[in-house]
């Protein structure tokens, strides 16, 4: 792998950029892996990467049906942050966190990760307890956050309104620090060519149409590019899990939903931190370019079309422009949608299935983009050693038998 | 924007509704034969179908009656609407 540094921009710069070579390699599948990974996501892509980094399996292969971070990873609103309510949430999420702020060195790849800090806002008393409570519980875990009053919101993003007569009063908020954003384009691409250059195969426009098993154990895929014959598979596609599921003859406790998002034309820095609002279901962010990034709620009925409702969209667009009267006359540039895969307790599945070698890494859904490197890093620890590690224990399919489930709708029952 | 057509009020915007979930699924009458496994499916499991998908919608800010429709989840195009009680249409396993 070529790497990149300032030295190498400088001598590319000497031949007009013509010369670098290819991030990644595109090959054709070989016959057979120790290890397919289905889904080039971020999450699979990490997977493949730690698979081979940290447990040394032989041979990988991420199978993709389109392009590389073409799924959810390429599409969303990239808040990253780890101030999650339920200890078992905020020590994956935490984990993940601590990834983040080394990634870019560990894969040579600048993620443009930003911990610019993080506002959730609180519109009623009740909002307000539950938000001094989720900053015990964090603090409690060893992750910061801290209150702030409408005075100090106001000194931090001045073109918000806190005036009592808004529409959704601000009577707080708490502040992750470490919170922030990263690009997730570059992510998508970093992890690419970080798994091709341990060895992994990256391979696009691959789709699985079939999981083969025999005897209660898998043993391979079947793909538009033919049969793949497989050691272990590891699927990794939101909002398409419950498709890959029922090829397994498996079903899940997941609703596939849209979930939209959607720039402004480009302005000048006016928006240093994220902001977001579990009640009025809306958040933003400035992108680096000077877009104002938005989210909104995840869309009330089933889909996979990757376009959300309008309704949702004017929802979120109508609660931002009352927290940020100045934002009501900025054009809208894109709006776009992802499928997400939402879980009835808004926590993901990490780990075995009942057919041998088949592992599922899903249910992330309106917010697994922060939790990328810690997810492909515990689910490459689940799948070498086919047992869960510590962390992801408590998200195992079997939760919702046992009735173990992790509330964290308060947390993240918003998108990202 | 989806147009729905209530069986009661007739084609009206997808705002004056609610969604309300995969339907014909059928409470267990013994709650207490069933395993855990069992009971979990009953209650957290859904068939999430990509394509021809079997869902209930209430027109809450209507008639506030519920009702079923066939739909498409990938390209959301309503098939068909029937009332509770009538048969999907179609064979269904
Ligand atoms: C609009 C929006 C905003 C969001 N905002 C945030 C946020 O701010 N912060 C946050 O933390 N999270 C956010 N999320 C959630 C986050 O994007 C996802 O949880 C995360 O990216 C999931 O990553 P993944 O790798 O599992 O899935 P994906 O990136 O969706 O990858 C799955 C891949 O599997 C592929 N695939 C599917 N079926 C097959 C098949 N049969 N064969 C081969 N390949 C297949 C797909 O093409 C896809 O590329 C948001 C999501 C959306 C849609
Ligand atoms: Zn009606």
């Amino acid at each position: 792998m070529q790497k990149y540094s300032f030295l190498s921009l400088a001598r590319n710069a000497l031949t007009y950029h013509e010369n670098w070579q290819r991030a990644w390699r595109s090959p054709d599948p070989k016959p057979g892996y120790d290890v397919v990974i289905v889904g080039g996501g971020g999450h699979g892509l990490a997977t493949a990467y730690y698979l081979v980094k940290e447990h040394r399996v032989g041979s990988v292969a991420v199978l993709e049906k389109g392009y590389v971070g073409g799924g959810n990873t390429g599409r969303n609103t990239e808040i990253v942050r780890s101030n999650y309510l339920w200890d078992e949430a905020a020590h994956i999420y935490e984990f993940s966190l601590k990834l983040w702020e080394g990634l870019t060195q560990q894969i040579n790849f600048n993620l443009m990760f930003s911990q610019r800090g993080l506002l959730s806002l609180g519109h009623t008393l009740q909002d307000l307890r539950d938000i001094q409570r989720r900053i015990n519980a964090n603090l409690l875990n060893g992750i910061d956050s801290e209150f702030l009053t409408p005075e100090q919101i106001k000194e931090m993003v001045p073109a918000i309104d806190v005036s009592p007569r808004a529409r959704y009063p601000i009577l707080g908020a708490s502040l992750q620090r470490r919170g922030g954003t990263a690009r997730h384009d570059a992510l998508a691409w970093g992890l690419a060519r970080a798994a091709d250059s341990v060895g992994v195969d990256v391979i696009h426009n691959c789709e699985v149409t079939g999981i083969r098993r025999e005897g209660g154990a898998v043993t391979g895929v079947d793909t538009s590019r033919g049969f793949i014959k497989a050691g272990k598979v590891g699927c990794v596609t939101a909002g398409n899990s419950g498709v890959l599921a029922s090829m397994a003859g498996m079903r899940l406790p997941l609703e596939s939903r849209p979930l939209q998002a959607w720039v402004s034309q480009p302005l000048k820095p006016i928006l240093d931190v994220v902001v977001m609002s579990n009640a009025v279901h809306a958040y933003i962010s400035q992108t680096d370019r000077g877009e104002l990034l938005c989210g909104a709620g995840v869309d009330s009925y089933n889909g996979y079309g990757q376009r959300g409702s309008p309704a949702t969209l004017e929802h979120a667009i109508a609660a931002i422009i009352e927290m940020f009267p100045r934002f009501s006359r900025v054009r809208m540039l894109r709006q776009w949608a992802g499928t997400v895969d939402t879980c009835p307790d808004a926590c993901p599945i990490i780990g075995l299935t009942p057919v041998k070698g088949l592992y599922f890494n899903c249910g992330w859904g309106t917010g697994g983009y922060k939790s990328t490197p810690g997810s492909g890093w515990v689910f490459a620890y689940t799948i070498a050693q086919n047992r869960p590690h510590r962390l992801n224990e408590p998200f195992s399919l079997e939760r919702f038998a046992t009735g173990h489930l992790i509330d964290e709708h308060g947390a993240a029952g918003v998108a990202h | 924007m989806l147009l729905i057509e209530c069986p009661w009020c007739g084609p009206r915007d997808e705002s004056e509704f609610a969604y309300s979930g995969e339907a014909h699924i059928v409470r267990p009458l013994t709650p207490e034969e069933l395993t855990d496994e069992e009971w979990a499916d009953y209650l957290f499991c859904r068939r999430n179908t990509r394509g021809d998908h079997l869902e209930q919608w209430c027109h809450a800010s209507g008639c506030r009656r519920y009702f079923n429709v066939q739909r498409d989840t990938v390209t959301y195009r309503i098939k068909s609407v029937y009332k509770p009680g009538e048969p999907p249409p179609g064979d269904r396993p």
